[in-house]
């Protein structure tokens, strides 16, 4: 299969406080040195808890971003330090839907507005055009042409997301970089969502990037899962083998915090001690280290290079 | 709307009408006499008492306020003591002044302090950003009649580019119409800066970056249209404070618009006179604060009249 999206050692990083003459003296490093290949028509997800730098990623790969070092291919192109007006036809061919459907719609904009824009920047459609594709996608993500002349505040969170998803179609994206596009839903909304996205890839051939918290939407959705912690991906594996025998300490952590909707069954929680290190001053040697059960000396003074433990499963651990 | 312009016009009325009352004790409550103003120092007690029963300024306060009330309602606001003609013909006659006055302010001031703050918003922490506020502050911290004096003093007199005072022609607006406007100026540079950069941290505007909008178009239709919200509550109290600001303006430069008939009004005791100025800004304040209202269903559609 193609890659379509491809970084490489990637890394990002916030200027934090600032001195007398406003040099920045502290770093946020959000990204670190993070590297993983999306394939076409794929769900690649990208899990961690906040803070681990997911979103940066997404934003980064979605140019939002500009990464301080490091490669970002998308179709074929190096995009990580081209201008925005260089990376604006591209965005043709990527999209995104954000976490907060009713912050990411400008409630000034009718519906029909706000879904026909990206027509506008990239195609030479009239109105009448613009008009039948914002009806027909209006169709397809679940609501109807009538709700075209509407506001944004006149929908509910679930119809809003729906929009936001409508929007990012417009243009017939081959990259949809979804942002815990479910997390503000409802859990019976939730639901509905997902299986939307679900349908439209089918139909419309589309890539997921997939960020989110949440260990049991992952599953149902993805083909492939990045686990990140501190801005260092950690993990990555086919779904089956990330969730049937996860290699990493973390990643054993998170999927034993799952919850399993069966009162009988016997759950071995692993209970992680500590907390998560400061991204400004980062550990020397194992990102985890100071919370792994397993960690050993050579843990705190290298930093892990990343494995490949079989076919397609990549891990970060002096331990496997 | 048009239902809702009409309500809310109904509602001016009780408004109004208890705005009267307050004016109405609160100049009756002004220490001096204006019979014995208008009588003179030295006329005989018998003469002031003559002209005190021809205003009816011997009866009770009630009943001089409801014989105002009865007049105000068939359209006659009495008759100024000073100068003896009808005052809504002296208000009428003043009007113009302060109309052209308020309008030299409006003309610039608002448009100079959005286009400060907006501009500051996107370069914020530059030295675009802080020119743009020390400006803002600027403005803010200098008085009205002291940019009103200093101006004449620089402008008229040393420099002699404009008349000192009065008002004729477009010459003589110029240095009004700095004070006038500067104060307006400032306050919305320094609230349309806030209010941008507010709606500049919104996901919308990110959304339309990662849409691939064209960064100018990303500011003024996605930030600029929504940061207006804000912008145009204070352009609504402002505009009721140029009314005010007025009085002082007309002072410096004597110009003789209705500010300038408020004060003299006040020191010559004139009743009728200030209680139809005083009634006439009421209605103005009144006034503007319903088109604010009703711009704000226009630029915010969240906002329904029904």
């Amino acid at each position: 299969m193609e890659k379509i999206v491809s970084l490489k050692n990637v890394c990002k990083t916030f200027p934090v406080g600032k001195s007398l003459l406003g040099k920045p003296t502290k770093f946020v490093h959000a990204v670190n040195n993070v590297s993983f290949d999306v394939y076409e028509g794929e769900t690649f997800s990208i899990v961690g808890e906040s803070g681990c730098g997911k979103s940066t990623t997404g934003r980064i790969i979605n140019h939002l971003l500009a990464p301080e070092s490091g490669e970002v291919w998308f179709t074929g192109k190096e995009i990580s330090h081209i201008s925005q007006d260089e990376m604006r036809p591209l965005r043709k061919d990527m999209q995104m839907i954000f976490q907060d459907p009713a912050g990411s719609l400008n409630p000034r904009m009718r519906v029909s507005e706000l879904i026909e824009e990206p027509l506008l920047i990239h195609t030479e459609m009239n109105a009448e055009e613009r008009g039948k594709v914002v009806a027909e996608l209006l169709g397809i993500v679940g609501l109807s042409a009538k709700h075209a002349q509407r506001y944004p505040h006149e929908f509910s969170g679930g119809q809003k997301q729906r929009i936001g998803i409508a929007r990012a179609l417009t243009v017939n994206p081959k990259l949809v970089i979804a942002d815990e596009p479910i997390s503000a839903l409802d859990v019976s909304i939730q639901a509905q969502v997902l299986n939307l996205l679900h349908r439209l890839q089918e139909q419309y051939k589309l890539t997921y990037v997939f960020i989110s918290h949440d260990l049991s939407v992952v599953e149902m959705i993805s083909d492939r899962i990045a686990v990140m912690y501190l801005g260092f991906v950690v993990e990555t594996a086919p779904k089956e083998k990330l969730y049937a025998m996860p290699a990493h300490p973390y990643t054993q952590a998170l999927l034993s915090a799952v919850p399993i909707p069966d009162p009988d069954r016997k759950h071995d929680r692993i209970i992680l001690e500590g907390d998560i290190p400061s991204t400004i001053n980062l550990p020397a040697g194992c990102p985890f280290a100071a919370r792994c059960k397993m960690c050993k000396q050579v843990c705190l003074e290298q930093r892990p290079a990343t494995k490949e433990v079989e076919t397609g499963h990549f891990v970060a651990c002096h331990q496997v | 709307m048009g239902r809702y312009i009409a309500r809310r016009l109904l509602e001016t009325i009780p408004l109004l009408l208890v705005i009267s009352i307050f004016v109405f004790m609160f100049i009756h409550l002004l220490p001096g006499d204006p019979a014995r103003q208008m009588a003179g120092l030295e006329a005989p007690p018998e003469e002031v008492q003559a002209i005190r029963e021809e205003y009816n300024l011997d009866k009770p306060l009630l009943e001089q306020y409801f014989i105002y009330m009865k007049g105000l309602l068939t359209g006659d606001m009495g008759r100024s003591l000073k100068v003896k003609i009808p005052v809504s013909e002296l208000i009428a006659s003043r009007f113009p002044f302060t109309l052209q006055l308020v309008f030299a302010g409006l003309l610039w001031g608002p448009v100079l302090g959005i286009l400060i703050g907006v501009i500051s918003a996107i370069k914020r922490g530059t030295w675009v950003d802080m020119l743009g506020m020390l400006i803002a502050i600027c403005g803010l911290s200098a008085p009205g009649f002291v940019l009103g004096l200093v101006g004449i003093q620089v402008f008229s007199v040393k420099l002699g580019w404009f008349p000192t005072g009065g008002l004729d022609g477009i010459k003589s607006l110029f240095l009004p119409s700095i004070v006038m406007g500067t104060g307006i100026m400032a306050t919305l540079a320094r609230y349309s800066r806030s209010s941008m950069l507010e709606v500049l941290r919104e996901d919308y505007v990110r959304t339309a970056r990662a849409k691939g909008q064209k960064e100018s178009i990303v500011m003024f239709r996605h930030a600029f249209k929504n940061s207006l919200i804000q912008v145009v509550t204070i352009l609504g109290l402002q505009i009721g404070g140029l009314l005010s600001g007025s009085v002082i303006t007309e002072n410096i430069f004597s110009i003789p618009g209705m500010g300038r008939l408020l004060t003299d009004s006040i020191s010559y005791r004139d009743y009728p006179a200030i209680q139809g100025l005083l009634m006439i800004f009421a209605l103005e304040y009144v006034l503007i604060n319903l088109i604010v209202d009703v711009l704000y269903g226009v630029i915010n559609p969240k906002i329904r009249f029904d």
